[in-house]
C-alpha cells in the first residue's frame, strides 16, 4: 500500500459488468466478497489499484474487479508485478495466484519476489488442488490424495507455503480462510505493510477438493482448531463451549511449543506465550507447527517491514544519475574517438 | 612513435589492407590485445572489422587447443566490410594456438611464434611430435620465432614480479611489436594501461616496459627477412566524428536513442547468457537516461517483467540469446495478445540447445517468424553490422510503440562482438516518435480498450488513469471492449485482426544493396553475412558480371516491393549462416526457386566461399559468368565505392 489520499467508495464501486464464473458454492466467490468489503474501508483508489494474476481459476479474479487488471500467464504474475511496481512504484498492486500457479510452474518467481520485497499484497489461494485443470493434485495436497493424475495416491510431500514464503525472505506471513469473518483484517494488515505481503487463503473448491479443510475451517464446529494470532496478545484457542479455552506455551527446554488448558482465563499462570508478529525465530515455529497436535495458526503470523526493492532500485537509479550528463549525443561520442576532416585524411 | 617514413626506409611497405590473427591460450589476454589494436587501427584512420574468436570455457586449461583464443582485425585504407577471408600475419602465443590457427594462414604469411613457449610440454598439449618451429614444416610461411616469454620477464624485471606476473605482461610486449609493425603511436597504450591499473601503478609501469620493450624489439633487432613494417595510408571518408563500435554497444545505444525518440523511460530485463550479457552491461551503466535495469530469475521473468512496464507505460525490452528466446515464447504470445509495445533483442548463437555459445549463425529466424503458439505473428527486423544494429535498434522501437506490439530485433555472436568504426549520428537527425497515451474520452464516448486506430493499433491506457479501468490478459478478446470472448466469429476475425495489423506495418522499401537491380544473379542476405556478401558480389560486379546483393532488414513483414525486385532477376542465391531459413520464407512468400548456400561452422563467410559459389551459380543458372552479348556493365548506380 501507498501513502495516498483516501477514496470513498463503496463495496459497489468495485465490481465489474462481467459475469461471475466460478462454480456455485466455489471459495473464491467469499474471497472476492472479503476484498470488495476491505477496499473501501481502506480508502483505496480504483484507478491506482492492479490486480495481477496467472493462470488458474482462482488467476480469474481481475476480471471482476473494477480496477486495473492483468491476467497474465501460468506462473509467471509476480514477474509482471515486479515490471509493474519498477515502473510505477505509486501502484497498489495485489497478487492472485493458486497453489499451483504460485508454488509449482510459479515457485521460483514466488521465491525471487518475496526475496527481493516488492511492495505488494500476494493472495495466494490454498484449494490443494489444480481447479483449472479438472482436479489433479498440486503441490500443496497432502499425501494419499487421489487424482485424475494420482489415481492410487499421490505420493510426494506436499510444500506448506508459509513456510516458502518465510524461507524465501518474506516480510509479511499471514494466514486466513475464505469464509472467515476475519480475512479482512488480514487483508487490511497486509495492505498497510510495505513490501511483499505473503497471505495464504485456504480456499474451498468443492468439485475438486471438497472440504478438505473442515477439520479447521469448518464454519460450524472447527473454532477450537483456529489459533487466531495477534502482535502483543496471547496466543488463545478454543472456548469453555468447545472443551476449554487452550493455549500454546513454549518449552524452552525442548525449544518446542505445547498446547495447555487455560483456567478462568488465567493465561499469565498457564505461561501461555504472547504472540510478536516481528520475531523471525517465532514465526518459523508457527509454521512448522504440525496441525492435529495444534490447532492451524492464523491471522498475521509475521509482520516485520525492510526497505522494499522498489525503493531501493529508484533510489540507486537517482544516485547513479545525480549530476550526470543524460546528453544522448555526447552518449554516442563517448570513449575514444578521433575527427576526419575535410582536408587532413584526404587519400594520397 | 617509429619515425621511418615510406621513402626513408626500404623495409617499409604500403599496402592496402591487411589481416592479422593474434592467437594464444585463454589466459593470454588476446581479447585484450586485439581489442587494444582495434583502438589504434580506429585512431590512425583505417577502416576495419574484427573478429573476436573465443572458447567457451572462462578459463580452458592452459596450452590445450580448445583453450586457444584468437582476435582477427582486417583493416585497411579502402572500405573493409568483413575480419577477412586468411591473416597474412599470425601471432602464435603457444603451440595450440599455431596448431588451431595454421590452416587459414595465406600462403607465404607471416608466423610470429612465442618460441618460448614451444616447450616439450606445450608441444604434447597440442598434440605436436615435432616441435613445428624447428623441424621445417611450416617452410611455405615466414617465420619469426623469439622467446617473447623471456624478452618479456627481461623487461618487466625491475619492477619486481615473479615470472609469473611478468609473464602475465606478454600480451602487451606483442602489442607494442605490432604497434612499430604498422607504425602506430604508443602514447594512447600508455594512457589507456595508466587508466586501467589506477590502483597499481606498478602493474601499470611492467605492462608499458613490455609494450615498450616489444616495440623497440621492432625498431632495433637486427631483422633480416621476414618482419617490415608497414605503412597503411588512413581511408578516405565522409569528414565527422568517429568512435569504434561493438554491435552490444550499438544496440544498448539505438535502444536508449529509440526511447528517448518515443519519449518514455526505458525497462530492461536481462537475464544472464553469451553473447547477449554485454547489452545488459552496458544499460546498467546508463540509468541517467531514464533506463531502469533488472537482472531477473530467468529468462522468462526477464520478459514478463518487461511487459509489467510496459503496461505500466514504460518501453519494456528484454534480451537473450537463442535458449532464452525459446523462454520467453509463451509470454511473447501474450504481449501480442495484449498488444502492448516491447523489444526482444536475439543476439543468435550456434544451436540447438546449449549448442555454441560463443559462436555466431543465423539459425533462429524461424523461431523469431513462426516459433510460437497459435497464429501468433510479430514484427522481425534484423541488423547486418555492428553499426547498423543502431539504426535497427530505433527501429525496433517505432514499431513497437507505434503498431503496440512486440518487436523481434535480430542480431548474432558475430556482431555482437565484432567492432568497426562508426560516423558518430547527431540524434537530432532522426525523427522522434512520441508515444501517446489515452488520458481520457469525451463526455458520454464509452471506452473501448480494443478499439484500433488507422494503423491498427489499440490505445495505450497506463494505470492511474481515472476513469478508464479495463482488464486484459491472455484469453481471446472482444473485438472493442477486450472482455472475454470465446466466440468462434470473434476468434476468426481477432486473428484476423492481429495478422493484418502486423502485415499493414509500413516497412520502407528494399533497395539494392550493391549492383544494378536487375539482370543475371541476386545474391539475398539478412543479418551479419552483408559484409562478406558485399565483398564477393562486388568481385564478380568488377569482373563484369551481373550480379546484385539485396541484404533485407525486414525479415517480417517483408519489405512490399521484395518480390518484384527479385523477379527481375534469372536466378536468386541466399547464404545463409543456417541450413535454409529465409530462403524457405522467400520461396513461401513468393514462390520464387531460390537457392541456398549454407553454413554452419560457427564461423563467419569468407568472401572467397562466396566469390566461388557466385562463380558457380553463374555457370550453371545464368548461361556463364560474363556473358558477351550483353552490354559492358557500367559502374553500377546508388553504390558507395
Ligand atoms: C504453461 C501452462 N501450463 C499449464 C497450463 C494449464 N493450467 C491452467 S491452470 C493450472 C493449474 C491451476 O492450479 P492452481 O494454481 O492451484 O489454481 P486453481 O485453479 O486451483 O485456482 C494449469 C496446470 C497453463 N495454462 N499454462
Ligand atoms: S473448480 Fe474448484 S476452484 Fe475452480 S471454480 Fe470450481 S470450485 Fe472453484
Ligand atoms: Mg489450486
Amino acid at each position: 500500500m501507498n501513502e495516498m489520499t483516501k477514496i470513498e467508495t463503496t463495496l459497489k464501486d468495485w465490481e465489474t459488468d462481467q459475469e461471475v464464473r466460478w462454480c456455485p458454492g466455489c471459495g473464491d466467490y467469499a474471497i472476492l466478497k472479503a476484498v470488495q468489503r476491505t477496499l473501501p474501508q481502506l480508502g483505496a483508489d480504483p484507478k491506482n489499484t492492479v490486480f495481477v494474476s496467472g493462470i488458474g481459476c482462482s488467476s480469474r479474479f481481475p476480471y471482476y474487479m473494477e480496477t486495473y487488471g492483468f491476467h497474465t500467464i501460468h506462473g509467471r504474475a509476480p514477474a509482471f508485478a515486479t515490471g509493474i511496481k519498477l515502473a510505477n512504484p505509486d501502484l497498489d498492486v495485489w497478487l492472485v495466484t493458486g497453489d499451483g500457479d504460485g508454488l509449482s510452474i510459479g515457485g521460483n518467481h514466488m521465491m525471487h519476489v518475496l526475496r527481493r520485497n516488492v511492495n505488494m499484497q500476494i493472495m495466494l489461494f490454498n484449494n490443494e488442488i489444480y481447479g483449472l485443470t479438472k482436479g489433479q493434485y498440486s503441490p500443496t495436497s497432502r499425501e494419499h490424495t487421489r487424482s485424475p493424475s494420482t489415481p492410487l495416491g499421490s505420493v510426494d510431500h506436499p510444500a506448506n507455503p508459509c513456510a516458502f514464503a518465510l524461507g524465501s525472505g518474506a516480510r509479511f506471513v499471514g494466514r486466513g480462510i475464505d469464509v472467515s469473518k476475519n480475512l479482512p483484517d488480514v487483508l487490511t494488515a497486509a495492505h498497510a505493510h510495505q513490501g511483499a505481503a505473503f497471505i495464504e487463503i485456504f480456499q474451498n473448491c468443492i468439485v475438486y477438493n471438497k472440504d478438505v479443510f473442515d477439520d479447521f475451517a469448518k464454519p460450524k464446529g472447527a473454532e477450537q482448531q483456529q489459533l487466531w494470532l495477534a502482535h502483543g496478545e496471547p496466543m488463545l484457542f478454543g472456548s469453555d463451549k468447545t472443551g476449554g479455552v487452550k493455549g500454546l506455551r513454549l518449552n524452552t527446554q525442548a525449544f518446542a511449543f505445547e498446547v495447555v488448558d487455560v483456567a478462568d482465563g488465567d493465561w499469565q499462570a498457564a505461561g501461555v506465550q504472547v504472540h510478536d508478529a516481528t520475531n523471525r525465530m517465532l514465526a518459523h515455529m508457527l509454521v512448522e507447527l504440525p496441525f492435529g497436535d495444534f490447532p492451524m495458526p492464523l491471522g498475521v503470523i509475521y509482520d516485520d517491514p525492510a526497505p522494499t526493492y522498489e525503493a531501493a532500485v529508484h533510489a540507486e537509479k537517482e544516485r547513479a544519475s545525480a549530476g550526470k550528463d543524460a546528453s544522448l549525443a555526447h552518449l554516442l561520442a563517448k570513449g575514444q574517438t578521433w575527427t576526419v576532416s575535410g582536408t587532413a585524411s584526404d587519400p594520397v | 612513435m617509429a619515425t621511418q617514413t615510406a621513402e626513408a626506409q626500404p623495409d617499409t611497405q604500403v599496402q592496402d589492407s591487411m589481416v592479422v590473427r593474434f592467437a594464444g591460450d585463454s589466459g593470454d589476454g588476446m581479447q585484450l590485445t586485439g581489442g587494444q589494436f582495434t583502438l589504434s587501427t580506429a585512431l590512425a584512420g583505417n577502416d576495419l572489422a574484427t573478429f573476436p574468436d573465443f572458447p567457451a570455457e572462462i578459463r580452458a586449461p592452459q596450452g590445450t587447443l580448445f583453450g586457444v583464443s584468437a582476435f582477427q582485425i582486417n583493416f585497411g585504407s579502402r572500405q573493409i566490410n568483413t575480419a577477412g577471408d586468411a591473416p597474412d600475419v599470425l601471432v602464435a602465443m603457444n603451440p595450440a594456438a599455431l596448431k588451431v590457427n595454421l590452416a587459414s594462414l595465406k600462403p607465404g604469411g607471416l608466423i610470429i611464434a612465442d618460441s618460448g613457449a614451444f616447450t616439450k610440454r606445450n608441444l604434447e598439449k597440442a598434440h605436436y611430435d615435432a616441435n613445428p618451429l624447428e623441424d621445417g614444416s611450416l617452410a611455405k610461411f615466414d617465420l619469426l620465432a623469439f622467446d617473447i616469454s623471456e624478452r618479456t620477464i627481461e623487461a618487466v624485471k625491475p619492477f619486481g614480479l615473479g615470472n609469473k606476473d611478468a609473464l602475465r605482461s606478454k600480451n602487451m610486449w606483442t602489442l607494442g611489436l605490432a604497434l612499430w609493425m604498422f607504425d602506430r603511436p604508443r602514447e594512447p597504450l600508455h594512457e589507456w594501461l595508466k587508466d586501467k591499473f589506477k590502483s597499481k601503478p606498478e602493474i601499470a609501469d611492467a605492462n608499458i616496459a613490455a609494450l615498450d620493450a616489444g616495440h623497440a624489439y621492432g625498431e632495433t633487432a637486427e631483422l633480416s627477412g621476414p618482419l617490415k613494417q608497414v605503412h597503411m595510408p588512413a581511408r578516405p571518408v565522409e569528414p565527422g566524428l568517429y568512435r569504434t563500435i561493438t554491435g552490444a554497444e550499438s544496440v544498448s545505444l539505438g535502444l536508449v536513442a529509440g526511447a528517448q525518440l518515443a519519449e518514455l523511460p526505458m525497462f530492461f530485463g536481462g537475464y544472464p547468457i553469451t553473447p547477449a550479457s554485454a547489452i545488459l552491461h552496458h544499460l546498467a551503466r546508463l540509468k541517467e537516461f531514464d533506463v531502469t535495469t533488472f537482472q531477473a530469475e530467468d529468462e522468462i521473468a526477464a520478459i514478463c517483467a518487461a511487459i509489467g512496464a510496459s503496461y505500466a507505460g514504460q518501453l519494456g525490452v528484454t534480451s537473450s540469446s537463442g535458449p532464452g528466446i525459446a523462454l520467453k515464447t509463451e509470454a511473447m504470445g501474450l504481449g501480442i495478445m495484449v498488444e502492448l509495445p516491447l523489444v526482444i533483442v536475439n543476439s543468435q548463437r550456434g544451436g540447438p540447445s546449449t549448442g555454441l555459445p560463443t559462436k555466431t549463425e543465423q539459425s533462429d529466424l524461424y523461431q523469431a517468424v513462426y516459433g510460437r503458439n497459435g497464429d501468433a505473428p510479430l514484427p522481425v527486423i534484423a541488423a547486418r553490422s555492428p553499426a547498423d544494429a543502431f539504426d535497427v535498434a530505433i527501429e525496433a522501437c517505432r514499431i513497437a510503440t507505434q503498431y503496440m506490439t512486440p518487436v523481434m530485433l535480430l542480431t548474432d555472436g558475430y556482431i555482437a562482438n565484432a567492432a568497426e568504426p562508426w560516423k558518430v549520428p547527431d540524434p537530432s537527425a532522426y525523427e522522434p516518435f512520441p508515444a501517446t497515451f489515452l488520458e481520457g474520452l469525451p463526455e458520454g464516448e464509452e471506452f473501448l480498450p480494443y478499439k484500433r486506430d488507422a494503423k491498427g493499433a489499440r490505445p495505450w491506457v497506463k494505470p492511474g488513469t481515472p476513469g478508464l479501468m479495463h482488464r486484459v490478459g491472455g484469453i481471446e478478446k472482444h473485438e472493442t471492449t477486450g472482455n472475454i470472448d470465446y466466440s468462434p466469429a470473434n476468434h476468426q476475425r481477432m486473428t484476423e485482426l492481429r495478422r493484418d495489423k502486423i502485415a499493414g506495418i509500413d516497412v520502407p522499401d528494399q533497395e539494392v544493396s550493391w549492383g544494378d537491380g536487375t539482370g543475371d544473379l541476386v545474391v539475398v542476405g539478412w543479418g551479419s553475412t552483408y559484409g562478406p556478401i558485399k565483398q564477393a558480389v562486388n568481385r564478380w560486379i568488377e569482373k563484369g558480371a551481373k550480379v546484385s546483393h539485396v541484404h533485407v532488414r525486414h525479415i517480417w513483414p517483408l519489405p512490399q516491393n521484395l518480390g518484384e525486385l527479385l523477379s527481375g532477376f534469372k536466378h536468386v542465391l541466399m547464404p545463409e549462416m543456417n541450413t535454409g531459413q529465409f530462403k524457405t520464407l522467400l520461396r513461401d512468400q513468393y514462390l520464387i526457386d531460390a537457392e541456398s548456400l549454407t553454413k554452419t561452422s560457427g564461423q563467419p563467410f569468407q568472401i572467397a566461399e562466396l566469390e566461388e559459389a557466385i562463380g558457380r551459380c553463374l555457370d550453371e543458372k545464368c548461361g556463364g559468368r560474363i556473358r558477351t552479348n550483353e552490354d559492358q556493365l557500367p559502374n553500377p548506380v546508388g553504390v558507395e565505392q
